[in-house]
């Protein structure tokens, strides 16, 4: 298990380095630094000293190491409009994001298991026909649209529920929370399942699907001869199977989580990475831009790694192959 | 007197979208404790049917539509789920076709075979690895200890199978159904394999039906067989009797297309045509549109199993007269 962590670490650090990568040639081809710090009546042999002084001049490899040292270090360069650090501005925004992640995440995990398991040992009932029904036209509606709709029910119409922004919050050290507040956590429940309707109806769509081929298999046959409880048989013998290919599936779409997260704060008027993001792109900060691509690329490769450690931990022979 | 199981006139059926398909056609036999019984036919002709429905647990759409399966005394189909429950793996044990498929990959040995004993018995889980020991030891499986706590993938396929048996055997069952335990299995193995089941069957005194398509292996291990054919027993009796003096065209044909029949070298004999699908089964004898012998009395009525050979063989055809004559044999003087 200790070499399969390894190696899969091994792999992580050669991923952000094609991330760093990618975020340096954006960098380096879009727009020219010179141009933006100088005016119109520095001669061009200026603008080669300044060019020459700020390194860009070097062969690109060494401007890449340099970039790689620099990020490495935290440095991903100031933002134009902020006039900060980028990453500082990104971590000032990620506690937002972050936490309707994480919002939606519990939404799917509390009920894709239940109704996915459900839908799939009892595939003819009424409910599990609703239940799908209802799922495909989730997985067709746009996360805006949701989101919208969401905003018309509980915040126009019932009036039960805030639709902007993150309310009320608590600074815990650096780190920006809506969690602990009764507001707060008000605030994070309409983008939450905004944010969570993407997935929700896939995972549970998945989960059936997987657990009724599981469920047809020799195994599950052979522990019902054995006499066993149906609990133990659905809940432990097939579920345990079907959990591999959905942990595989969840690390890819949590990044796609990321993504959606940038509709989900413009519409809720959340402050968070996404939002930024999109202010950035209007702006052309491309400081920002690469900053918010590493960064993102960082946490996309750490859950997707501890996805893998998760997966290696369910499936015995994923430990026996990392074994030297 | 009543025996261990028995079967009287059993119908299955599968419930589809266009009407119901019969796969077991009323057929009915009974075993006794420490007997073994070979059920024998084609791929499709009802044998891993009539083995679920035993324990009744067909796959779906499938169903006991008539007939009555008896075990010690207990009419199975007409138990709760819970009852059933308490049968399967404690009374009945049964062994599947491959035993790559029949253990679940995520879970240890030790784990499925610790919970077959908790799921029958009140004991704790140091008792119940007591006895997967214990039973690990009977099947001739080296260093149980360290098997325990194995996963299925790294064991060998005949591994595995003796794993599954000492599996069946946990709860000392009454009964053992072995659905071609050995077909997925090499040569070398087989045997081994089949030579345990059979000396288990006398030492535990478990009755054993031995469902396979290997008359070689049936006529090794078994007292008695039935032979299937398109749902339907179309002879039964003592093995060796059945061997040496097959009454019905089919098991002729069948025992006649062993290789051990035939010269080295010449050509393998078969029986032309194929097994009938279940949504066309012949009008009279199932078997007609293939046998050497049919007439037209064969196509018009179903013929009864009819004793033979002093009521030691049953076999159901029309033409028994001509079915007497030893030169239908090829060869008699190989065979298994």
């Amino acid at each position: 298990m200790f070499a399969f962590i390894v190696r899969r670490v091994l792999q992580a650090i050669v991923v952000m380095g094609v991330i760093a990568f990618i975020g340096f040639s954006v960098q380096h081809s879009i727009g020219d630094p010179v141009r933006d710090m100088v005016g119109e009546r520095v001669s061009l042999a200026e603008r080669e000293a300044i060019r020459d002084q700020l390194g860009l001049n070097d062969p690109v490899p060494i401007q890449f190491g340099r970039f790689c040292w620099k990020a490495l270090h935290g440095d991903l360069g100031i933002s134009y409009f902020h006039k900060r650090p980028a990453l500082d501005v990104i971590l000032s925004k990620a506690p937002a994001t972050l936490e309707l992640v994480f919002g939606a995440t519990v939404i799917i995990l509390v009920f894709c298991f239940p109704v996915g398991i459900y839908t799939a040992i009892r595939p003819r009932a009424w409910l599990s026909r609703f239940v799908m029904a209802v799922s495909t036209v989730g997985v067709a509606v746009p996360v805006f649209l949701t989101a919208i709709v969401l905003i018309y029910i509980f915040g126009v119409e019932l009036r039960w529920l805030p639709t902007y922004g993150r309310g009320e919050t608590v600074a815990l050290g650096g780190w920006d929370t809506g969690l602990l507040t009764a507001d707060g956590l008000l605030h994070l429940i309409l983008p939450s399942v905004a944010l969570s309707s993407i997935m929700l109806p896939l995972y549970i769509r998945l989960i059936r699907s997987e657990m009724m081929e599981v469920l047809e298999t020799e195994y599950i046959k052979f522990a019902w001869a054995k006499g066993l409880s149906r609990w133990r048989i659905w809940l432990l013998h097939a579920f345990k199977n079907t959990l591999l290919p959905v942990i595989t599936v969840f690390g890819v779409e949590i990044g796609i989580l990321f993504a959606f997260t940038l509709l989900t704060e413009t519409v809720f008027q959340w402050q968070g990475m996404g939002f930024m993001f999109l202010e950035a792109v209007e702006r052309s900060d491309t400081a920002l831009l690469v900053a918010y691509l590493v960064v993102v690329g960082v946490m996309f490769v750490v859950i997707n790694t501890l996805v893998d450690i998760c997966y290696g931990l369910v499936n015995p022979m994923v430990r026996v192959a990392g074994n030297p | 007197m009543t025996h261990l199981l028995e079967v009287e006139n059993l119908n299955v059926r599968f419930a589809l979208r266009f009407g119901d398909l019969t796969a077991i056609d009323g057929i009915s036999f009974h075993l006794d404790r420490k007997e073994k019984l070979g059920i024998v036919g084609e791929s499709g002709a009802g044998k891993s049917v009539t083995g679920f429905a035993i324990i009744n647990l067909l796959s779906k759409p499938g169903y006991i539509a008539g007939g009555r399966i008896r075990f010690e005394g207990r009419e199975i189909h007409r138990l709760s789920a819970e009852a059933l429950r308490q049968i399967r793996g404690n009374r009945i044990s049964m062994i599947f076709q491959d035993p790559m498929m029949t253990l679940n990959p995520v879970l240890t040995i030790g784990t499925q075979m610790v919970e077959t004993v908790r799921a029958h018995r009140r004991v704790s889980k140091a008792e119940a690895r007591t006895l997967a020991l214990e039973k690990l030891q009977k099947v001739y499986i080296p260093s149980p200890e360290k098997r325990l706590d194995q996963y299925p993938h790294e064991m060998s396929g005949g591994m595995r199978q003796r794993i599954v048996i000492a599996i069946a055997l946990l709860t000392d069952p009454a009964l053992i159904i072995a659905d071609e335990p050995t077909t997925a299995l090499d040569v070398t193995i087989q045997a081994g394999i089949m030579e345990l089941l059979g000396e288990l069957c006398a030492t535990e005194e478990m009755g054993l039906i031995l469902i396979t398509h290997d008359l070689a292996v049936v006529s090794q291990v078994t007292e008695r067989i039935a032979v299937m054919y398109a749902g339907q027993i179309i002879e039964t009796g003592s093995t060796a009797e059945i061997v040496a003096r097959p009454r019905h065209p089919y098991t002729i044909g069948l025992i006649n297309s062993l290789p051990g029949t035939r010269r080295a070298g010449s050509r393998l004999e078969q029986i032309p045509g194929m097994m009938p699908v279940l949504t066309a089964i012949p009008e009279g004898c199932a078997f007609h549109p293939r046998c050497f012998l049919a007439a037209p009395e064969c196509r018009a009525a179903r013929p009864d199993l009819t004793p033979v050979n002093g009521a030691r063989q049953w076999a159901a055809c029309h033409r028994l007269d001509q079915t007497a004559q030893p030169n239908l044999l090829k060869d008699s003087t190989s065979r298994p």
